[in-house]
Formats: C-alpha cells, structure tokens, sequence
C-alpha cells in the first residue's frame, strides 16, 4: 500500500524533490544517465540484488555498526546544564565500518550496479579522500579500473588517503581547475565521463548529481537509519528525540534521516559547514546560499547575484563543497529538518572533546555534528535522547588538525 | 522571416554551409569582446555564438574553460555580456547572435527576466548546454514566448528513441555534436559525422550544423559539403588566449581562412546526403 503524504515517497518520476533535483547534464549523458534510472529500477525490486548488498555489507563493510551510549559526553554536557537538563547522546558508529566512514555503503550497490551494466571502468570524484578510497576499494573487490578525480588542494591535504587510493590499485587525477577542491573534482569526473560514456560508471560520492542519482545514494546510505531505529528501540525502548548529522552533500545525513521522515516526534538537524563564520569563508549552502543549478541538479547554492559559484570554504575537505543534496534542500524548505551552521573553531574544539573523553577521533565533517549535539543537548531535558551520526573517523584529518593547533608532526 | 532563417537560406542560395563561429563574452575582457566580434564578422562568419561565462563549465574542454575564467577574471559581469551584444546588434544588424551557456548564469533572475534581457539585446538564439528536454520548463517557454530560438544539441549518444524529445520545441537550428565528449577536444570520424547527418535528415526541416573538434579549414571544408552549418569554438579561443587584447586580426585571418574552405568546397555531398535521407 501506498502511504498518501509520506515525506519518504519523494522524488517524483522525473526525480525533483518539490522545486530541486531533477536532470540537468550535457544532451550526451542523458540516454546513459535514463539507463541507469532504468537498471536502479529494477534492481529494486529484484530479491538476488538486495541480498547480494546485505551480504557485502555484512561480511565484507562489518555491519552492522554499533548504536554507541556516549555517556562520558554526556555527562560532560550535564556539567554545563541545568539541573535536570542534558539529553541522553548515542553515537551511530559508521566510522566503524570497513574504509573508515559511511561511503562504502553506497560504492557496494553502485558498483553492484556498474556490474549489471558491464561497465569496465570506475570513476569518482573525491574531497577529504574516504569517497576516494572507497570506491576504489570496491573497484578492487570487482577487478574493476578505477580513475578518482580530487582537487589539488584537497590532495596536499589528505596525502595518507591519496597514498590509499594509490595502493587500491586506483589512479588518482589532481584537478588544478577552477578552486582546486572537490566541486572541480565534480567537473572533472563530468569531463572524463561525458568522453567515456560507452564503458564507465560514475559512482557519485553525495546524495546529489543528477537524478537518479540523490535518490540512488540515499536508498543506499538509508541502512544507517534503518540500523539505527532497530538499535535504539532494543537500547532505550522508544525512537530518538533527535538524529543529528553532518552535511556536505550530506548522504549520511539523508541516510540516517530518511528512515525516520515520516515519525513526527522525531526532530533533525543537519549540520553544515559554517568555516570562517556565516559572514566569512564557508561552506553553508542552506545558511548562505540560493536555489540555482551545478552539477546535474537543482538545489541550494554559494553563488553571486550572476549565478557564478562562489568558493566553499572549511577545514573539512570533506564539507568543502558549494552546494547540497536536492533532497535536503526540499527538507529545508518544508521546515522538517532543521540546518545549523557549525564554525572551523567549534568543530576543532569537538574533535578534541570527543578524542578525549570517549576514546574515539572522528572525522572533521563528524565533529561539526558533535560541536552541535553538544551545544543543543543541554537545552533539552535529561530523559530526551539524541543520535549523532559518527560518519566517519579521524585519521585522515590528524594532520589538518596539528597544522591548526600549531603541532608539528 | 527571422534573422537566423535568412542567413541559412543565404548561404544555401551561395551553395555552401553557414560558418558558425563561438567566443567567450569578456575574453580577455569586456572591452576587447567588441573588437573581436567585428573580426569574426569581417573575417566572414555568418552566424555568431557569444559564449556566457561561468565558473564550473562542465561540458567544456580546457581551452574554454580557460576563456571563461580569463573572462570572470577580467570581472565579466551578466550586464557585461547583455551591453556586448546590444552594441553588435546596433553595428551589425543581419548577423544572427546565438547565447551559448550554462544553466544557472541565465536562470538565477529567473527564465522571464533572462528571455526579456536577451530579445532587447538583439540575441536571436541561446543554446543552454546543461537543460535538456526533460527540464525544458525552466527555460523552453519563457524564451519561446519571447520568439527566442531555443536551439537543441545531438549528440553521438542520442538514439532514435530518443531523438523526437530532442527535435521537439528545438528551432533555428540543429546543433549535431560531433563526439561524444567536451569542447576542443578530439576529432571525429568523418564517416561518423555522414552517419548522423544521415540520420538526423529525415527527421527534421531544421537547419543542422555540426560543431566539437573542428580545428582547420579542411576539416570544416569536409563537414561543410555535408552539413548545413560548421561551428568552430576552440580553435579560435586558443587564439584569443595567445594574442589576448591584440587577438582581433589574427582572428579575422583564421576565420578567413576557414570562410575560404567552405566556399570552395560547396555543399554538393549535402545534396546527395539528403537523396540518401530521402
């Protein structure tokens, strides 16, 4: 049966979510792109599909990951707060899964799709690098050849995930275009696909891009909501009060969320990057942008009053990109998730927060998410429990992270 | 008829293809756009394509990425470009204008305000390279109303399913990409360019012109028997990009050169590509 207003049914047939998304690409992609919507199709409905993606997931990514109690973080939140304040906070641990973050998730059935498609070779567009070395992990796993695009910045500044990709078996491309980050990325990988269209798969890295895309990546990264509805259920007998995550493009934000859409009682918040502060250098398209179209899509972007794009600006490659999914753009609009800017300085402070009292490093994007959990949990009542989504682990940002304290290492 | 109407039918009468020939508005700044449209223009193009800056041109190769943000760079702003072709429709009234871009520079004031901007500057035509049909509202009705052409690229990868959503709500002309890939780039077969031609004959009245990877007078003598326009971009870009603010006369001599090639080689395997079509 179908249920009539869920907030879960969207995109439409032609892959808008309300006013955003869709299917904006160069007239050569379009035959490939309307293939793959019709392969994506039915794999959906097809049982060998689902179970060969629970199998990888289970045997080979290591789900599912634990629903963690963060009591020593809580606690330390209770400390500031007022009596009787101070929300319950639960990690949702992706950065435990194979590769270090929640993108393998979605390069498992993406890869399982190129494989029903016979493409022979793999692409990707890569920030902070975990996209990168996940999807050429995968091409490892199915001997496919893997070419992943990343801006020269983000290159110099995430070397051990290049050094990664490299060993993967994967070529990586430095993109000197346009800001050096992963937007140009994005236009490379479109460049190199556009030229390649007869043997390659684009595996998009963000609940973005061009329908199918957004809706593709988020059935994909779904399974940490799904996970996690099952996990809090058995841990604390109810649904969360709030799911908290970050966005970039912000598939593991749409992952954990979607699950939960249609469950009123259930608040959200994405987290976007705030960098410099809202009146500087950032990378909050909802906080700072307009609706506009790049990359396939329409959705909410840093741009001038001419439509050109401005440059994203945080500390977190990973977060280091102008726009956001379609599908978030929609949630924005309708009011049901709430989008709250988090600064370089509150995410580095939460890095350290989170390292120190619970034993865990967490990516940069992540720790955006944590510096917002800590600021709104003791607004809310102690009985209240949130769930952050730990996307990711912080290994690969430990250098980006001495550099601003002033360590050398 | 319509300005662009009458340049082809022109060039049919002089039994030859239309040379179609593309700068970047702004490139290398907004003042010397003007010099180098007068060039292309004495050097012999019938039809002019003014490229719209934008900062992540997707579908474009190295050498016009590059002129997009020599542009920007210069501070080419959208008033810029609309004043730019105010001014050439004012010193060139017969020579059709033709606003190649990207979505979100044109649609960021909105579609109505866009197609209002472009009739009073005297543009007669604007391809938009990432809307396809499927997204055709945003712009499609809008220029339209406004009696712009909207003018629709093939590609090697449209298919015969696919093609009437393509030819559908498309005018001016047809614009047959060459290769399946970006600008500038590499060159297709001849024989595949005949192939498509072939198959895209039957199946519309529009003008077709085939642009991506023409670089010299042969090549465009050679597409020019067979095809109703030739559209060279890159080419002369790179010759912007090297001569910058004195590129003019060295433009106009290319152009020349390639205007040359296409009168001498005529049209007479276009004849026979229709007799085959037919």
């Amino acid at each position: 049966m179908t249920i009539v207003n869920s907030l879960r049914s969207q995109p439409d047939e032609r892959g808008h979510f309300g006013a955003f998304g869709g299917r904006y690409v160069a007239e050569t992609l379009m035959p490939l792109i309307l293939e793959l919507e019709r392969v994506y199709k039915a794999a959906k409905v097809d049982q060998a599909f689902h179970d060969e993606f629970q199998h990888l997931l289970k045997h080979y990514v290591g789900r599912p990951n634990p629903l963690y109690y963060a009591s020593r973080l809580t606690e330390s939140v209770r400390a500031k707060a007022e009596p009787g304040k101070g929300a319950r906070i639960y990690l949702k641990r992706e950065e435990l899964n194979h590769t270090g973050a929640h993108k393998i998730n979605n390069c498992i059935g993406q890869i399982l799709l190129a494989r029903r498609m016979g493409k022979e070779k793999i692409i990707a567009e890569t920030g902070a690098g975990q996209h990168g070395v996940a999807t050429a992990t995968v091409a490892a796993l199915f001997g496919l050849k893997c070419t992943i695009f990343m801006g020269a910045k983000d290159v110099a500044r995430q070397q051990p995930n290049v050094f990664r990709m490299k060993l993967l078996g994967a070529e990586v491309i430095s993109v000197t275009s346009g800001s050096q980050t992963l937007k140009d990325a994005m236009n490379d990988a479109l460049r190199h696909w556009v030229s390649n269209v007869h043997d390659t798969f684009y595996i998009i890295g963000t609940a973005a891009g061009p329908h199918p895309y957004p809706e593709m990546v988020r059935d994909f990264q779904s399974v940490i909501g799904t996970e996690t509805r099952t996990q809090i259920v058995e841990a604390e007998g109810r649904l969360p009060d709030l799911l908290i995550a970050p966005v970039g493009g912000g598939s593991n934000a749409i992952g954990m969320f979607h699950p939960f859409l249609d469950d009123a009682d259930v608040a959200m918040i994405g987290v976007e990057a705030a960098g410099e502060g809202l009146t500087g250098k950032h990378a909050a398209s909802l906080a700072g942008g307009a609706s506009g179209i790049l990359h396939g899509n329409r959705t909410y972007l840093l741009q001038d009053e001419d439509g050109q794009i401005t440059e994203a600006h945080s500390i977190s490659a990973g977060l280091d990109y102008p726009g956001i999914g379609p599908e978030h753009s929609w949630l924005h609009e309708i009011g049901r998730v709430q989008y709250m800017p988090i600064t370089d300085d509150e995410a580095l402070a939460s890095f350290q927060t989170l390292s120190s009292l619970e034993g865990i490093i967490p990516a940069l994007e992540s720790a955006h998410a944590i510096a917002a959990a800590e600021q709104v949990a003791p607004t809310m009542d102690a009985d209240k429990i949130i769930v952050v989504n730990l996307s990711g682990r912080g290994d690969k940002d430990i250098f980006t992270v001495a550099a601003a304290l002033g360590v050398e290492i | 008829m319509d300005r662009m109407a009458t340049r082809f039918a022109a060039c049919k009468a002089q039994n030859r293809a239309a040379l179609i020939t593309f700068v970047t508005a702004g490139d290398p700044t907004p003042d010397a756009t003007g010099n180098i449209l007068d060039a292309l223009v004495e050097g012999g193009a019938d039809i002019i394509e003014l490229g719209m800056p934008f900062t992540d041109p997707m579908a474009d190769g190295p050498a016009i990425e590059l002129a997009n943000l020599r542009s920007l760079g210069a501070g080419t702003k959208t008033a810029h470009i609309l004043a730019i072709a105010t001014a050439f429709r004012a010193r060139h009234p017969d020579v059709p204008l033709v606003l190649m871009g990207y979505a979100n520079p044109m649609l960021v004031r909105g579609a109505d305000w866009f197609a209002m901007q472009v009739k009073a500057a005297g543009i007669d035509g604007v391809i938009c390279v990432d809307v396809p049909p499927e997204e055709d509202a945003e712009i499609g009705p809008a220029l339209r109303d406004a009696d712009i052409h909207l003018i629709r690229l093939a590609t090697p990868t449209t298919d015969a399913v696919r093609l009437p959503a393509v030819l559908d709500g498309a005018s001016g002309f047809l614009y047959q990409v060459a290769v399946a890939g970006i600008t500038g780039k590499q060159q297709a077969a001849h024989a595949t360019i005949e192939m498509a031609l072939a198959r895209l004959r039957p199946s519309t009245d529009l003008p077709i012109a085939v642009g991506f990877g023409v670089r010299g007078p042969e090549q465009a003598a050679a597409i020019g028997r067979i095809a109703d326009g030739v559209i060279v971009g890159s080419a002369i870009v790179d010759i912007i990009g090297s001569h910058g603010g004195a590129a003019a006369p060295f433009v106009k001599d290319f152009v020349a050169s390639l205007k040359d090639a296409l009168v001498s080689a005529g049209s007479l395997g276009r004849a026979i590509g229709r007799e085959n079509a037919a």
